[in-house]
């Protein structure tokens, strides 16, 4: 066992002392403020003088008396009430929580949510989130203090219990947007956001923690680590795309495809079904067929089904109609796809016009394949997608 | 995503351009200072600038190695970019309710064309 870095430390305990000094004082900004200076004043000071016993009791003691010190700032002004007592540190785990909760407030735009939580649960500063985003640090600040704004006098409490349920909706839905930022980089500046997909793996880590029983987050947590399991083998030296069914499998991460698999076999077992643990289950069968030809089709069809009867889209729509044409053959996939580009979500859509193109590939009508890669390549907005579709037409001429 | 909202120059603007009084050219311009800083201030501006004239553009070529900077041969050009803003919204209607607030949308109109990115998809 090695001991945790300082950074690691100092990383973990910043959303749960933001947490308790918000909880005591409110008003979000200026605890954070004070936070901050602590968490400056423990990497100053830990190394030279040892880190204390109990590093986060000491953190919320320096930030509550900073805390105090620009509250005694602002009544300068204003002369009020006494300050209160100085606090004993205590830190409840449902702080965190209420931390992650506030920062997807339904009154926030899901790129402030993203932001916010970066920032306030994430610990990550505003220029790490922007060159993580590929923005502008001044576009990351103005969104976050525009989201502090808006959240201002919101109560630093745990919603209803009526609420709860819509609240944790978001906060999975950010935690799996932050991961996808991460995950669909793939070259260039991709490196600040690999960290991301790490980040939101951490933070739904915790989220699993403090609600065990909550199968979705569980599911969440599970199709990330089963989905990241594939990063080494999902782009080429050259940044060039590798579909799922041409990846080397041996460079998969097993350790994160068992924990993966070992996390969602529970949540099936213990839990509501939901959309999360459903993807997570497609990906865990993906995950443990050895090649690409052992894939059990008609397990991930099976699911896909039922997918569509909890939560239905275009792109489970489109999804069942590759499971399907695997299972079938690539004729009945391509009747299935006409019936399915009914929908005005999927007409002109690049996506149906590759999965076209695969099945009249398989079916052996090469030149109308050609013509449907190409299409498909001019219809994307993701460029190394753009690149594999290009090739596939070209290897068709 | 991140779209670029595209405005160009040609005849038509042109014209409209000549017909404005001085007042008016003068809040069209503070139109885009004012848009730029909304734009800022929601937190949605990647960058946004005004191109100089196309008289000043010089054609960058390299040639067995050696690299030859010429007049363009862009003299006969009819239209030319004047100006973008680059911003990152949630999608494409954002994009397009901004577009709609550029002055230029109410005279020639703009264009907006999303950005690729590098996402990548499995099967």
């Amino acid at each position: 066992m090695t001991s945790p870095s300082l950074e690691d430390v100092l990383r973990t305990a910043a959303p749960q002392v933001l947490g308790a000094v918000v909880r005591r004082y409110g008003d979000f900004d200026t605890s954070e403020d004070a936070v901050q200076e602590a968490l400056l004043a423990a990497a100053q000071q830990w190394p030279v003088e040892g880190v204390p016993d109990n590093p986060r009791a000491w953190l919320i003691r320096v930030a509550s008396r900073r805390r105090i010190e620009l509250l005694r700032n602002e009544e300068a002004r204003r002369r009020r009430e006494a300050l209160p007592p100085d606090p004993i540190p205590s830190v409840r785990g449902d702080d965190e929580l209420t931390l992650l909760l506030l920062c997807c407030h339904p009154a926030l735009p899901p790129v402030s949510q993203v932001a916010l939580t970066l920032r306030a649960v994430g610990g990550l500063t505003t220029a790490e989130i922007a060159r993580a985003l590929l923005v502008p640090e001044s576009t990351v600040g103005q969104r976050i203090s525009r989201a502090k704004k808006k959240i201002r006098g919101t109560g630093f409490v745990m919603p209803s219990p009526s609420e709860l349920p819509d609240r944790l909706i978001a906060v999975r839905q950010v935690l799996y947007l932050i991961f996808n930022e991460g995950y669909t980089a793939s070259s260039g500046s991709s490196l600040h956001r690999v960290e991301l997909s790490t980040e939101a793996i951490r933070l739904t880590r915790q989220l699993h923690g403090l609600l065990p029983g909550d199968g979705e987050v569980a599911g969440l947590l599970a199709l990330m680590l089963l989905t990241d399991a594939r990063r080494p083998a999902r782009t080429r030296a050259d940044g060039a795309l590798v579909p799922l069914a041409a990846q080397d499998r041996s460079l998969w991460n097993r350790a994160a495809v068992d924990e993966g698999v070992e996390i969602i076999t529970a949540a099936l077992r213990d839990t509501a079904l939901g959309p999360f643990q459903l993807q997570a289950a497609i990906a865990a069968v993906h995950d443990e067929a050895a090649h690409a030809a052992d894939t059990d089709w008609a397990q991930i069809l099976e699911l896909y089904r039922l997918l569509n009867a909890v939560a239905p889209g275009p792109m489970v729509t489109l999804n069942r109609v590759v499971a399907l044409s695997e299972v079938d053959g690539p004729w009945v996939g391509l009747r299935a796809l006409e019936q399915a580009a009914g929908d005005p979500a999927l007409a002109n859509h690049h996506r149906v016009a590759a999965v076209r193109a695969h099945l009249l590939e398989r079916a052996g009508d090469l030149a109308a394949a050609r013509d449907e890669y190409l299409r498909a390549a001019r219809l994307t907005l993701s460029l190394p997608e753009r690149r594999y579709l290009e090739s596939r037409a070209a290897r068709l001429r | 995503m991140k779209y670029l909202i595209l405005i160009q120059s040609n005849e038509r603007s042109l014209a409209i351009w000549d017909k404005m009084t001085e007042d008016e050219q003068m809040a069209f311009g503070q139109g885009h200072l004012r848009l730029s800083a909304e734009m800022g201030e929601a937190g949605v501006l990647v960058a946004s600038e005004g191109l100089a004239d196309p008289s000043l553009a010089r054609f960058v070529s390299v040639r067995d190695g050696d690299t030859v900077v010429s007049d363009g041969p862009y003299a006969e050009v009819k239209e030319h970019l004047a100006g973008f803003y680059l911003i990152d919204v949630a999608g494409a209607k954002e994009a397009h309710e901004w577009a709609a607030k550029v002055p230029d949308a109410a005279t020639i109109g703009v264009e907006v064309r999303p950005v690729l990115d590098m996402s990548g998809w499995e099967f």
